[in-house]
């Protein structure tokens, strides 16, 4: 009974997934208003040659503030699931 | 485990290669492709070197952990303050652009790269990599250490 | 209708994610469990690349620059920020898998259920 109800709802998972991807828009003509100007506008207005690393510090730093916290966040945790109780125990 | 004397050999050869092209990657953020993110990950991967041909219990003699966090720590406190230094116009405002440090404005179209350009950028670039080696680091070191000590108390 | 039927990398990021799905559904040990949901994590990335690609571009890069149009830099941005996201789930579920061997003794899904204490 639950393998039935397993194997329906994943095939219809994956034929609006290919119905997806047939319906999309062509691929290598995306519509594009806002990369044309941050292309257009990159090296007066940050100085930087590189258009993928100003989008990434400049105008969307937020993104990057809140991933830089991310990684903070999972070493911390890494390193508190590997504590031992008593210090010297096991060398 | 420590592996055999070829293998330790080639990897004393390889690693300061390896490191510098790192640093590299990291520090030509804002004119060649890369940045902070991809330059730290190629430093770890360094370090995931020395671990696997050395043994983790003598790399952990040397590189404490307690030394990671606080470059770890120092990496986002420098991230935070220049982010607050344009806080006069917006938070996370460009406020170098047009001055004398990394400030001058590259001609459009096709150039050669001019390092001193860039704005705040290239120093964001830097705490964001310090960050990732400090992290990444950590990561391999503490689950090297935590594998290896089950096979000696069994 | 939008669309066109030469949508390949498309296609190939819907394979992607169907066979991760049924990787999450019907596997046991829990190590086949995680690379399952590191596929899926990969044709995410995929998806957002090829999402902003045009027709015989450059790299969005000024440096020494050949001819030609540049493709979109924003996705690229995007994929950066979801790839470091992956990496930070993956550790921290690896972490717990190394943990449930400790107290219990095995990696199966069915043996390791009934903790005790």
């Amino acid at each position: 009974m639950r393998k039935t109800v397993a194997a329906i709802s994943l095939g219809i998972i994956i034929a609006i997934l290919i119905a997806t991807a047939l319906l999309i828009h062509p691929f290598g003509y995306p519509p594009s208003q806002m990369d044309d100007y941050i292309i257009e506008n990159t090296q007066s207005e940050t100085g930087a040659n590189n258009a993928v690393t100003s989008v990434v510090f400049d105008y969307r730093g937020f993104d990057t503030l809140g991933e830089a916290t991310i990684l903070f966040t999972a070493v911390t945790g890494v390193v508190m699931l590997f504590r031992k109780k008593k210090r010297g125990v096991a060398k | 485990m420590i592996m055999s004397k070829i293998v330790r050999t080639i990897s004393n050869l390889l690693t300061p290669l390896i490191f510098i092209f790192g640093l590299y990657i990291i520090i030509h953020g804002h004119l060649t492709p890369g940045g902070g993110f991809q330059g730290g990950a190629v430093f770890a991967s360094g370090i995931a070197l020395l671990i696997v041909a050395f043994g983790s219990y003598n790399i952990q003699k040397k590189l404490k952990e307690h030394h990671l966090s606080i470059l770890e720590s120092s990496g986002a406190l420098i991230f935070i303050g220049l982010a607050f230094g344009g806080i006069a116009t917006v938070f996370f405002y460009n406020f170098l652009v047009g001055s004398s440090f990394f400030g001058h404005i590259p001609p459009t179209g096709f150039n050669p790269g001019d390092i001193w350009t860039g704005g705040i950028i290239p120093l964001m670039n830097i705490a964001v990599g310090l960050k990732v080696i400090a992290g990444l680091s950590v990561i391999v070191l503490v689950m090297a250490l935590a594998s290896s000590k089950i096979e000696i108390e069994e | 209708m939008t669309g066109s039927i030469f949508n390949i990398p498309f296609l190939a990021v819907a394979a992607l994610v169907g066979i991760a799905l049924y990787i999450i559904i019907s596997q046991r040990n829990l190590i086949k469990l995680v690379m399952g949901i590191v596929i899926l994590e990969s044709g995410i990335n995929l998806f957002l690349v090829t999402l902003g690609y045009r027709e015989a571009g450059i790299a969005p890069i000024y440096t020494n620059a050949p001819e030609g149009v540049m493709v979109l830099p924003v996705p690229q941005a995007l994929t950066l920020t979801s790839i470091v996201i992956g990496v930070a789930i993956t550790a921290l579920m690896l972490s717990m898998i190394m943990l449930t061997y400790r107290h219990t003794g095995s990696i199966d899904s069915e043996k390791s259920r009934k903790m005790k204490g």
